[in-house]
C-alpha cells in the first residue's frame, strides 16, 4: 500500500523525475534498428567513401580531392552546375512569391482544392520524369517546336542543353516551394499591414517594408531547399542528355564510364558536403531569425 | 485589410501561368500515350495500343516496384514509428542532432548516397544481385518522412502524460506502444506511409546505381522507354505510373488537409 502513491506522485518531486528518467531509459532499446541500419547502411558507408576520396587515381600524383579542386575540367563542372542552380532557385523564388501571396490570401473560392492539389501533383515526379516532360514541350518532336517552325519558319529546340535543364529545375523547385511561401505568408501578422495602411502606406511600401523582411526566413529556407535540391538533381539531367556537364553527370561519367571511383568519390563528398552545408547555414539563419522576432 | 487590384490580377495570372506550366505537359504527355500516332496529331485515333504494349514490355518492373514499396514500407514503420517515439521523449539538442543526422540521406545527392552503399557492400554478391540492396537504399531516403511524419501525429494531446499514467497503472512497454502511442500517432503515421510508398515508386537517383538487369525497377524501366522507345510507348508509361501515383497523392493531400494547418505536404521526390 506505501508503494503505490510514491509512484504516482507528481512528476515535479525529485523521485518522481528520477523515475520519468528511468521511464524514458527503457524506451532506448526500440530506437536501436533505426540506429544500426543507419550506422552500418550510411554513416560508415560515406566514412569509406570520404576516405577513397583521399586515394590517389592510376596514372595520377596526388589525392583526387586535390585533383578535384585544381583540374579545371572539375571545378568548371562544379561552376556550371552551382551557377544553374543558383538560377534556377531565384526564378522559382520570384516565381512561387506571388502564386503564393495569392494563394494565402484567398483561402476560399471555387475551385481553390482542385488548384492546389494540381499545384502540387508534381512534387511525386521523379526528375526523369520531368525530364521526359521537358522533352515533350521543348524537343525536337517537342510543342514549341512545332508552334515556333509554324510561325517563324525557324526550329526552337531547348531541351537538350542548359536552357532544358533550367526549364526542368522550375518544373520540380516550383511546387515544393509554393507550399513552403505558402505557409509563411499565412503566418504574417495582419495587423501590422493594417496599420500600414491606415498610416497612408501605399501597397508597394508595405510589401517592401513589411512583408518581405517578414518572409525572409521562409524565404531563405526555401531558396536553401531549392538550391540543395537542384544541385544534386541528376535524374532530370540523365533523361536530356548526359552531355550536359553538371556535377551530377560529371559524377556518374567518372563512375561507370572510366572507373575512377576515388575521383567519383571525392566529387560525391564536396557535392554532398556543399549541399549540406548550405541548408544547415539556412535553417540555422532562419531557426535565428524566428527566435529574434 | 483591403488588397490592391493590381496585387491581386497579378497573383491571379501568375497562378494560372504556374498552373498551365505544371500541367499542360502532363497532359501531353496523357494525350500522346493514347494517341495512335502521336506525329499526325489526334486525328489519328485514339488507342490503348501503347499502354498494352507497355505492360508487355514492362509489367515486371511494375509489380517489382509495388513489391519494393510493400518492403520499404515495412521496414520503415517497423524501425521508423519506434525511433520516432524515442526522439519525442527526448525533445532536447541530442535528438534534433539525431534526427538531423537521419536526415541526411535526404539532404545528400542520391547519387552519393548510392555510391557509398556500392563501395562498402558492392562486393557482397548477394545482396548486390538482390532487391535488398535496392530496398536498403529506399529505406535510408524514406526514413527520416516516416519518423518525422509519425513525430509529428505524437505532439499534440499530452501523450507522454497519458503513457506515465498507463506506466503507473501496471502496463508494459509493448502494451503502452501498441495501445497508446501507436493509435495517438495513427494520422501522422498514415501521412508518413502514403509518403514512403510515393517516393519508393518513384525513386531513381538511388536505384539507377543500385540495380542489375534483373532488378529493374518502374523509374529504371521509364528511363529506358525515354531513351530506346517511340514516344507514343514512353508517353503511355508514364501515364501507367501517374495513375499509380494518383491515389497516393490524393490520399495524401486528403490527410494533410486534416492534420495540418496549411495542407502543406513536405514530401519530393528524388530529382
Amino acid at each position: 500500500m506505501m508503494a503505490a502513491p510514491h509512484r504516482a506522485a507528481p512528476l515535479t518531486s525529485r523521485g518522481g523525475r528520477r523515475a520519468a528518467l528511468a521511464g524514458r531509459r527503457a524506451w532506448l532499446p526500440i530506437a536501436i534498428p533505426a540506429a544500426t541500419l543507419f550506422i552500418a547502411f550510411w554513416l560508415l558507408p560515406m566514412a569509406k567513401l570520404a576516405g577513397l576520396g583521399a586515394a590517389t587515381p592510376q596514372g595520377m600524383e596526388s589525392s583526387a580531392y586535390w585533383l578535384v579542386v585544381t583540374q579545371p575540367r572539375y571545378w568548371h563542372s562544379l561552376a556550371n552546375t552551382v551557377a544553374l542552380s543558383l538560377g534556377a532557385t531565384l526564378a522559382t523564388l520570384a516565381i512561387a512569391l506571388p502564386v503564393s501571396r495569392f494563394l494565402a490570401r484567398h483561402p476560399h473560392f471555387p475551385g481553390r482544392r482542385a488548384l492546389m492539389a494540381l499545384l502540387l501533383f508534381p512534387l511525386a515526379f521523379p526528375g526523369v520524369v520531368v525530364g521526359f516532360l521537358v522533352i515533350l514541350t521543348t524537343g525536337r518532336q517537342g510543342v514549341l517546336n512545332t508552334l515556333s517552325r509554324a510561325l517563324t519558319g525557324e526550329p526552337t529546340v531547348l531541351a537538350y542543353g542548359m536552357a532544358g535543364l533550367f526549364i526542368g529545375y522550375l518544373y520540380f523547385l516550383l511546387p515544393r516551394t509554393i507550399g513552403v511561401l505558402m505557409a509563411a505568408v499565412e503566418g504574417i501578422d495582419k495587423q501590422w499591414l493594417e496599420a500600414a495602411q491606415t498610416l497612408g502606406a501605399r501597397p508597394w511600401r508595405r510589401f517592401i517594408d513589411i512583408e518581405l523582411p517578414a518572409l525572409s526566413s521562409a524565404l531563405t529556407a526555401a531558396g536553401a531547399m531549392c538550391f540543395a535540391t537542384a544541385m544534386g538533381a541528376f535524374g532530370t539531367v540523365f533523361t536530356l542528355g548526359t552531355r550536359i556537364d553538371v556535377l551530377p553527370i560529371t559524377i556518374y561519367d567518372e563512375f561507370t564510364h572510366y572507373a575512377n571511383i576515388p575521383v567519383a568519390a571525392a566529387l560525391s563528398v564536396v557535392l554532398g558536403l556543399a549541399t549540406w552545408a548550405v541548408l544547415y547555414a539556412a535553417n540555422a539563419f532562419a531557426g535565428r531569425a524566428a527566435h529574434g522576432r | 485589410m483591403t488588397h490592391s487590384r493590381f496585387d491581386t490580377r497579378l497573383g491571379l495570372a501568375v497562378t494560372l501561368a504556374v498552373t498551365a506550366f505544371l500541367i499542360g505537359p502532363v497532359l501531353l504527355s496523357v494525350s500522346a500515350g493514347l494517341t495512335r500516332n502521336y506525329f499526325v496529331g489526334l486525328d489519328s485515333g485514339l488507342t490503348l495500343k501503347w499502354v498494352a504494349q507497355v505492360w508487355e514490355l514492362y509489367a515486371d518492373t511494375i509489380w517489382r516496384s509495388y513489391a519494393v514499396a510493400l518492403i520499404t514500407l515495412g521496414v520503415t514503420l517497423a524501425i521508423g514509428v519506434p525511433a520516432a517515439w524515442v526522439l519525442t521523449l527526448y525533445p532536447g539538442r541530442l535528438a534534433r542532432l539525431l534526427e538531423e543526422l537521419l536526415t541526411l540521406p535526404v539532404a545528400v545527392p542520391g547519387l552519393a548516397t548510392a555510391l557509398a552503399l556500392i563501395v562498402s557492400w558492392g562486393s557482397v554478391g548477394w545482396l548486390r544481385s538482390s532487391v535488398a540492396f535496392i530496398v536498403i537504399g529506399h529505406v535510408l531516403f524514406t526514413l527520416p518522412f516516416m519518423v518525422r511524419a509519425a513525430r509529428a501525429g505524437m505532439q499534440g494531446s499530452d501523450l507522454r502524460t497519458l503513457d506515465e499514467a498507463a506506466a503507473t497503472l501496471g502496463a508494459s512497454h509493448r502494451q503502452r506502444f501498441f495501445d497508446i502511442v501507436v493509435p495517438a500517432a495513427r494520422s501522422g503515421i498514415v501521412t508518413g506511409a502514403l509518403t514512403v510508398v510515393t517516393l519508393s515508386i518513384g525513386e531513381f537517383n538511388l536505384t539507377w546505381l543500385l540495380h542489375t538487369p534483373l532488378t529493374k525497377t518502374l523509374p529504371v524501366g521509364l528511363a529506358d522507354s525515354y531513351a530506346s522507345m517511340r514516344l507514343e510507348v514512353a508517353s503511355a508509361y508514364t501515364l501507367v505510373f501517374l495513375l499509380m501515383l494518383l491515389p497516393l497523392m490524393i490520399g495524401l493531400q486528403w490527410f494533410a488537409a486534416r492534420s495540418t494547418r496549411s495542407g502543406g505536404l513536405s514530401l519530393g521526390a528524388s530529382t
